[in-house]
């Protein structure tokens, strides 16, 4: 649970108390692989970030919490399938469900767990075309009232990396229309459809709104010059959404 | 650990040392394994009596061509020799550990290393490019650094021939999929086909990682009475004898299937040891460590021992197994991945323990390390090897090989491209001109590597400035001041075919350029040299004069080969490939945010060309789409790359220069297309006044190789100083073109206009169109 970046030295932001204040926690299992990257997203927006061990039994007193991509368990199984048992992922579960509405967000890999530990409908399944696919991706933001996109305008477009291999998104027509019917696609692809997802849905949302899963990688768009081209911080909304809600201001 | 419950005296009849001094008559299966007789006569002479099978194993993978490096060992001497006090400055450890260690400043060093796994990738292209990933990162794991990322150069055969796809597919989707799961960033390489590769594809694997000083880790083992542990994945059947009789000979159709031999990787097991090796650097837990990679135990335990103090005892039966049924032999010989050795203080071992229970990764303690001299592995008790460390790691046979230059390397040399019937009908008109560009850029080599690269993860980690296509892939390596790597690799087989003293040299002056074309001061060599087999004097005349000519031209430019790996018996029958030594060159950043991309991207900038063109056809890109290899390739000028440099890095650092892309494969004329579809912005160039200067044509300026070129776009406020820059230091340059962000179009003033879209969709649609 320690606090200092793992490659280069303490990055600090310039320090609004209030964000300090908010403790983000990052999951990681053994073969998750974004979790510097989502540490550095919460750190470049002000907040603190919490690095949170699979094996943990307890929350550590975190405000939010991203489940960010990888390979958990190497994928060897459906994607997230193991993942979803650890024991972190109980307190996760049961926060997530409580009044409280612990914001969670997952991310490609943390998508998938959630999907697994049944917070969010449908699945992902292999890509279409069969192949890893890495490529900068346009979003439209199709809700933007959750904890986790509230910062963005309804049907902004924003651009992030893509960057997997079972990204298409599966769920029967029924468990489709009611997502669309309550509001709870939360981004849709814009352009060619990458992966075959249905009805071109990049991310959803739970009823409350508090857990939002995507396959993109908002967290690799946080920084000039380190993510897609000419624009390349589209991401950080992800963060500053969830500290509204978290202060309030939302 | 072991919950292997048979008695394992019972399962084979144990060769112990004891045996083998009393029945010396025992007929072993030594040339099945790839000795020669006199290297067997020698191991018999060394230990005073016949090896035990276990030794047998041991000497025959050690002193295999792929581990001993017999027949280059000579060369390679160079490398080491030709180095001046100044190019040592930076380097923190040389040749001859898994990699070099090059200082960064600020208490930061650099570990990098390029390898071949040539073989294994013909044989099951999925595994073989896999664990060519695996095994290289487990090389910079060694050193103490945490890996930043990986690039591989590959090289198929022709892109229609059937079997190309098979490979392509295969190679690429294990190195992303072996990549992409260890979180490592894929920033660039190279790809090529050519019919000479068809039968030897290489698929080469770069890896870098950083650490800070203090962190640095060599592979020995010290300390009298400190413990040897084995752990990561268990050790199993796969990669049994893969370095001794795969690497180390020919293919041909006699010999059984050798699918066996290949290792079957499994990156999640690998992105754990990674870890998990650096939460005990990070605790100095570990005295020395080693990974496991070709020749396995027989590799780890002898380079441990003889690069420590004193001895070590191991007992193998406490190794865990997979395969309960594996022999000591082949115990020894595995080369299962995934697996890592180290020597542990006993003081250490209590939190050693808990690290691997913490990533839940299975280890063993298989004995000490002792003050003997001696290697001692026992089998349940029993000796089965008692050997003197050095003899199976370093002292393994050297060759002379015998050399000479090939009888018809002067017919080749003579056989120029231009006038040659090849070159009938050469492009002059604009219609042709154009014709000519979409074939040139649309042409398997020339063409985007999209199709690859998006099977690769570039951006995970978070530090990647830079990417293929850019002439490097940048890496950040410290948050806080920006201070980073650039690293690029180059080789041209068709170069060095036809001048294989010039060709390492041109690889060199290339990948050199790329990173000084990023805005990266270059500072390091690693080289993965790719040849046939040295037992064909013309194959080892090629492999000599590459090594004579790479080491010259670092000398000439300052910087050192740290590390490298050399590849040979790349040949199907008779037939070797072209001599391909791929040149990878580091470079060094102050700050990352001052790199320099290669497309344009600000309307209006001026577009200047630095350096001169002459007539270098020969062994070009367009040459060899007419079906054409001969003469002499381009002219290497290291003083003038030197100066290129010097201009580009500091128009970097001072803000002159907004976009750089060197020239070379596909000249000119690819690295306008390339400039303008990096960030789809076009420009209006004007050629005439630049041909005139250099006193050739224009189907000349855009398509010939000549060196030490490159195009750069300026802002116009500073026009003025980049000019003078460039006087003062009497570097040719001179306006070409200036960016046109509205036209939407490469438009070559007088000859054609292309938009953007047409040229994409050429340069796009190659790779797609035979590989879906």
């Amino acid at each position: 649970m320690t606090e200092t970046p793992l490659i280069g030295g303490a990055f600090q932001a310039p320090v609004d108390s209030r964000l300090a204040g908010a403790r983000i926690g990052v999951v990681t299992f053994p073969g998750t692989l974004d979790d510097r990257d989502a540490v550095r997203a919460v750190r470049l927006s002000g907040a603190t970030a919490v690095e949170l061990w699979h094996a943990d039994t307890a929350l550590a007193d975190v405000d939010a919490v991203i489940i960010p991509g990888g390979f958990s368990y190497g994928d060897y199984l459906r994607a997230g399938a193991i993942s979803r048992f650890a024991p972190l992922m109980a307190q996760i579960i049961d926060a997530a469900n409580s009044d409280a509405k612990l914001p969670v967000l997952g991310i490609c890999n943390g998508f998938q767990i959630l999907t697994e530990a049944h917070l969010l409908p449908g699945s992902m399944i292999k890509n279409d075309h069969l192949k890893f696919l890495c490529r900068d991706q346009v979003l439209r933001v199709e809700n933007n009232a959750t904890a986790w996109t509230n910062a963005y305008a309804a049907g902004q477009d924003i651009t992030v990396p893509l960057k997997n291999q079972d990204g298409q998104y599966i769920a029967d027509e029924k468990t489709l229309d009611a997502l669309e019917a309550e509001g709870r696609v939360a981004f849709r692809y814009v352009g060619r459809n990458p992966n075959g997802s249905r009805r071109n849905i990049a991310g959803i949302s739970n009823a409350a709104g508090n857990v939002v899963g995507l396959m993109p990688h908002p967290e690799h768009a946080v920084e000039t010059g380190y993510g897609p081209a000419h624009t390349g911080t589209d991401g950080l909304g992800f963060i500053t959404s969830v500290l509204n809600t978290l202060l309030g201001d939302k | 650990m072991s919950e292997i419950a048979t008695d394992p005296a019972k399962k084979f009849n144990i060769d112990t040392v004891e045996t083998a001094a009393a029945t010396p008559e025992v007929e072993l299966p030594w040339a099945e394994l790839g000795l020669k007789q006199n290297e067997f006569d020698d191991v018999v002479k060394v230990l005073g009596r016949r090896p035990t099978a276990a030794e047998l194993a041991m000497y025959s993978v050690m002193w295999s061509e792929h581990c001993s490096y017999k027949s280059s060992k000579n060369h390679l001497r160079q490398f080491g020799a030709k180095v001046t006090e100044e190019m040592k400055k930076d380097m923190l450890v040389g040749i001859g550990e898994n990699a070099g260690v090059t200082n960064l400043g600020d208490g930061w060093a650099v570990t990098f290393k390029i390898e071949s796994h040539n073989s294994p990738s013909m044989i099951e292209p999925y595994q073989g490019a896999a664990t060519g990933i695996g095994g290289i990162v487990r090389d910079i794991i060694s050193m103490g650094a945490r890996p930043v990322a990986v690039m591989d150069p590959l090289r198929f055969g022709a892109i229609d021939h059937p079997d190309t796809a098979r490979v392509m597919h295969g190679a690429v989707a294990g190195i992303g999929g072996y990549g992409n799961s260890l979180g490592l960033p894929n920033i660039g390489g190279e790809m090529v086909f050519d019919s000479v590769y068809q039968g030897n594809p290489l698929v080469n694997a770069l890896a870098v990682g950083v650490m800070r000083h203090e962190d640095i880790r060599l592979a020995n083992a010290s300390g009298k009475g400190n413990k040897v542990v084995l752990f990561g994945a268990r050790t199993g059947g796969d990669g049994i004898g893969g370095a001794s009789i795969l690497s180390s000979e020919s293919f041909d159709d006699t010999k059984p299937s050798k699918r066996p031999a290949v290792q079957v990787g499994d990156p999640f097991a690998e992105k754990v040891l990674i870890e998990c090796c650096l939460e005990l650097f990070k605790g100095s837990l570990v005295e020395g460590i080693q990974d496991l990679g070709a020749a396995g135990i027989s590799c780890a335990t002898s380079e441990l021992a003889s690069n420590g103090d004193g001895g070590m005892e191991v007992e193998l039966t406490s190794v865990l197994l997979r395969d309960p049924s594996l022999t000591p032999g082949e115990i020894l010989m595995s080369e299962s991945q995934e697996r890592m050795m180290a020597v542990v203080s006993p003081a250490n071992v209590a939190a050693f323990e808990a690290v691997m229970d913490k990533w839940a990764v299975e280890y063993s303690w298989l004995g000490e390390v002792t003050d003997t001299g001696r290697l001692i592995i026992k089998w349940d008790g029993a000796v089965i090897v008692d050997v003197d460390p050095r003899t199976v790691a370093h002292d393994g046979p050297v060759y002379d090989r015998p050399y000479a230059r090939p009888e018809w390397q002067d017919a080749l040399q003579a056989d120029t491209f231009t006038g040659s019937v090849h070159d009938g009908g050469r492009p002059s008109s604009a219609d042709e001109l154009k014709a000519a560009v979409l074939e040139l850029i649309a042409s398997p080599n020339m063409c985007s590597k999209d199709w690859i690269t998006n099977q690769y993860d570039r951006y995970v980690g978070g530090n990647t400035a830079m990417a293929f296509p850019d002439d490097s892939g940048v890496i950040r390596v410290d948050e806080e001041t920006g201070l980073g790597v650039a690293l690029a690799t180059d080789a041209n087989g068709r170069y060095t075919f036809l001048d294989p003293y010039h060709g390492a040299q041109l690889a060199l002056s290339e990948a050199y350029r790329n990173v000084a074309t990023s805005g990266a001061i270059p500072m390091a060599v690693s080289d993965c040299l790719n040849f046939g087999s040295p037992e064909d004097p013309d194959v080892m005349w090629q492999l000599a004069e590459a090594i004579r000519g790479l080491s010259d031209a670092c000398m000439v430019l300052g910087i050192p080969v740290t590390g490298g790996n050399v590849s040979l018996y790349n040949q199907t029958g008779s037939t070797p490939i072209h001599p391909t030594p791929v040149v990878a060159v580091l470079g060094k950043f102050d700050d990352v945010a001052r790199r320099t991309p290669s497309g344009w991207a600000e309307d209006g900038q001026a577009i200047y060309l630095l350096g001169t063109t002459a007539n270098d056809m020969d062994g070009s890109e367009w040459a060899n789409l007419r079906g054409h290899l001969g003469g002499l390739p381009p002219a290497v000028n290291l003083e003038r790359e030197r100066e290129l440099g010097e201009i580009l890095i500091n128009a970097s650092r001072d803000g002159m220069i907004d976009s750089a892309h060197d020239l070379s494969e596909g000249g000119l004329a690819a690295a306008l297309v390339e400039s303008a579809l990096r960030f789809n912005t076009g420009a209006r160039v004007a050629l005439d006044e630049v041909a005139a200067r250099d006193g050739v044509d224009t189907f000349t300026l855009l398509f010939s190789e000549t060196q030490g070129r490159a195009i750069v776009a300026v802002p116009r406020s500073e026009e003025v100083r980049f000019n003078d820059m460039c006087t003062a230091r009497r570097f040719p340059v001179s306006r070409i073109g200036v960016v046109d962000a509205a036209g939407g179009a490469l438009d070559l003033q007088g000859l054609f206009t292309a938009p953007l879209s047409e040229l994409r969709e050429a340069h796009e649609e190659t790779l797609p169109k035979y590989f879906g």
